[in-house]
């Protein structure tokens, strides 16, 4: 980024910017000789922004390339091509002990309780090692640290000797973000957070990330398939589709207005707890299924399921994504 | 409507090293001809179990029903011998699970496990029950069903997959289908899919279902009746509408509240069950 904006306030400058983010995954043939015989293109030329301070959340049906997004900001995995820039810092360049330095004020909270944490290490383990690998605190300065995270989170600090076993599905994401929170971070990415818990575990875990965010001045990058959920703790929200994003609009605007096909036939298929409500929506039932990212359809990549798919849809080039108003983004020909 | 299944003061336990879990205790429902009873409660609440007893294919040991009377069509499943339980399994309920790709055998093409059961129980030769399977294959939506029968599961995306186990559950005309969190592991454009493919089934072939579910938004749409179950035990049963409308019991009222709604103003703040709910044993 330019010097100018460099030592601007953070209320103007994004805390996150990503440019023409891409990412692929080489398919290959052969065992010695690997040759290169396509990509799943994973996310596929995705540009926005996160303000501090702002959750957006981001949905998508499976397989759309919403984890892989929040993983490429973080450099778990390295972009393809575009950029991410962290302020003004552009993380795709860095590498080594400037990443890992870097790496302190990002973190990440994972889908699976019970995947994400080490069965055989303890509470005081797990959450205290960030400390430790970044020589932040050890010995018992790390243990008071660890037991005051496990007390933010809502647990009793004295479970620091327990084993992940010994907890529940809601505990057990409680200690991953225990340990997400232990380096003071800005930014943390939240990959499905809630999906493996249960109902009644759902609404705790939502409003101790709302405290905290409040707390800490937490900036969240929320992915998730639920839209109810996403509606309740967004600011803004994209909806991304086969690696791209097709719309991206503060919540409000997005679940009220939404504009393109694939949000609209989206929010139809959400259930709504109400008899009589259900008896009288008329659902958008999507046909078939999504197509693979290999080989993505030309035109728009909407077209093939789309239920109000013209001829341009089906040619090249892809619709745009840009602003129809308020900053309102979308990706169709319909509205452009 | 006649009465189809008449569960009784169902009791279901699991003899562990670490002690006797009590899996369902004490639950009574019925379900009637052309029904659709809709069963909703969190992982551990013994919604699955209730359903396995049913079919009676609880692993034993550790497991073993140790009361209660499963009433089918007139007779105690409880009662009756394997050989005769085969018979009713596959033939007059049929169960379909969660996992698509779990429970469907990857080594086999979809044509050898559709028509298994078609040879078994209908007594069927090879080239009738292909016919009929391709004519199942079509019935829930699969296109190009006479190409797709020779493929293997690896071949078809989880909604697909769901769509072939629901074909196999159809494929004896069962009277009642137990669908076990059918569309959990499912995106909800595919959800919303499998719900409505399933709703057009029940009303051309008039069977029954249960619908086991975490999920109570679902069920409004879909069941004519709803239990709730929670630690093991039936905490609530209801009209579908009552449900919603006047939901009677604490657990029920807080698991609709602590869910936000598309339909409502957004709340500031979810209200959720505090604590955890306690072990079956």
């Amino acid at each position: 980024m330019n010097a100018q904006r460099a030592n601007g306030n953070g209320r103007e400058q994004p805390l996150i910017r990503v440019e023409g983010l891409r990412v692929y995954f080489p398919i290959t043939r052969g065992i010695i000789f690997q040759r290169h015989v396509g990509d799943v293109k994973a996310v596929d030329g995705l540009d926005f922004e996160i303000k501090r301070g702002e959750t957006l959340g981001l949905v998508g049906e499976s397989g759309c390339g919403k984890s892989t997004t929040g993983r490429a900001i973080l450099q778990l995995y390295r972009p393809t091509s575009g950029h991410v820039y962290f302020g003004d810092v552009d993380l795709t360049t860095l590498k080594g002990e400037a990443l890992r330095r870097m790496r302190r004020r990002m973190q990440m909270i994972f889908q699976d309780p019970y995947a994400s944490l080490n069965p055989r290490m303890t509470v005081g383990g797990i959450v205290g090692e960030p400390l430790e690998v970044h020589g932040i605190a050890k010995g018992k300065e790390k243990r008071e640290r660890v037991q005051e995270l496990l007390r933010v989170v809502g647990l009793n600090p004295y479970f620091i000797n327990r084993y992940p076993h010994e907890f529940s599905g809601g505990q057990r994401q409680r200690i991953g973000i225990a340990r997400a929170l232990a380096l003071n971070p800005d930014f943390i990415v939240c990959d499905e957070p809630i999906s493996a818990l249960d109902v009644s575990i759902q609404a705790q875990i939502i409003n101790l990330l709302e405290d905290l965010q409040e707390q800490f001045g937490l900036t969240y990058l929320f992915i998730a398939h639920d839209l109810s959920v996403v509606r309740h703790i967004s600011d803004r929200v994209a909806v991304m589709y086969l690696g791209k994003i097709v719309e991206l609009a503060n919540r409000v605007e997005l679940y009220e207005h939404p504009l393109h096909p694939y949000t609209q036939a989206l929010l139809s298929a959400v259930p709504i707890p109400d008899p009589e409500i259900e008896a009288q929506r008329q659902r958008i039932i999507l046909e078939g299924d999504v197509p693979s990212p290999t080989n993505p359809p030309r035109g728009c990549r909407f077209h093939t399921r789309c239920p109000l798919a013209m001829d341009v849809c089906r040619e090249d080039p892809e619709p745009e994504f840009k602003d129809a108003g308020g900053g309102h983004y979308v990706a169709c020909h319909l509205v452009h | 409507m006649a009465r189809l299944l008449d569960v009784r003061d169902l009791e279901t336990r699991f003899y562990t090293q670490d002690g006797i879990v009590h899996a369902v205790n004490g639950v009574s429902f019925h379900v009637d001809e052309g029904e659709t009873l809709g069963i909703v409660g969190e992982s551990g609440s013994g919604k699955s179990v209730t359903v396995l007893s049913i079919m009676r294919l609880i692993p034993s040991p550790p497991g073993k029903i140790t009361s209660g009377e499963i009433i089918f069509e007139g007779r105690d499943l409880l009662k009756i011998d394997e050989e005769e339980m085969r018979e009713v399994r596959g033939n007059r309920m049929a169960m379909i699970f969660q996992d698509p790709m779990t429970s469907l055998n990857p080594v086999l093409t979809i044509e050898q496990q559709i028509t298994e059961a078609l040879e078994l129980h209908l007594g069927m030769n090879h080239q009738q029950a292909r016919r009929r399977a391709i004519e199942l294959l079509k019935m829930v939506g699969i296109p190009a069903a006479e190409q797709r029968i020779d493929n293997y599961p690896h071949q078809f995306s989880g909604g697909m997959r769901q769509r072939v186990m629901i074909a196999m559950g159809l494929a004896c005309n069962p009277r009642l289908l137990i669908a076990d969190e059918p569309t959990t592991a499912l995106d909800v454009t595919i959800q919303a899919q499998i719900v409505e493919l399933v709703k057009r089934l029940r009303d051309e072939i008039g069977m029954a279902i249960i619908w086991i579910t975490h999920d109570l938004s679902l069920l409004a749409g879909l069941a004519d009746r709803i239990i709730v179950m929670y630690a093991g035990q039936v905490v609530e049963s209801a009209q579908t509408a009552d449900i919603y409308r006047n939901p009677r019991h604490p657990y029920t009222i807080g698991l609709l509240q602590s869910i936000p709604r598309l339909d409502e103003k957004r709340r500031e703040r979810l209200e959720p069950i505090e604590g955890v709910a306690p072990r079956s044993h």
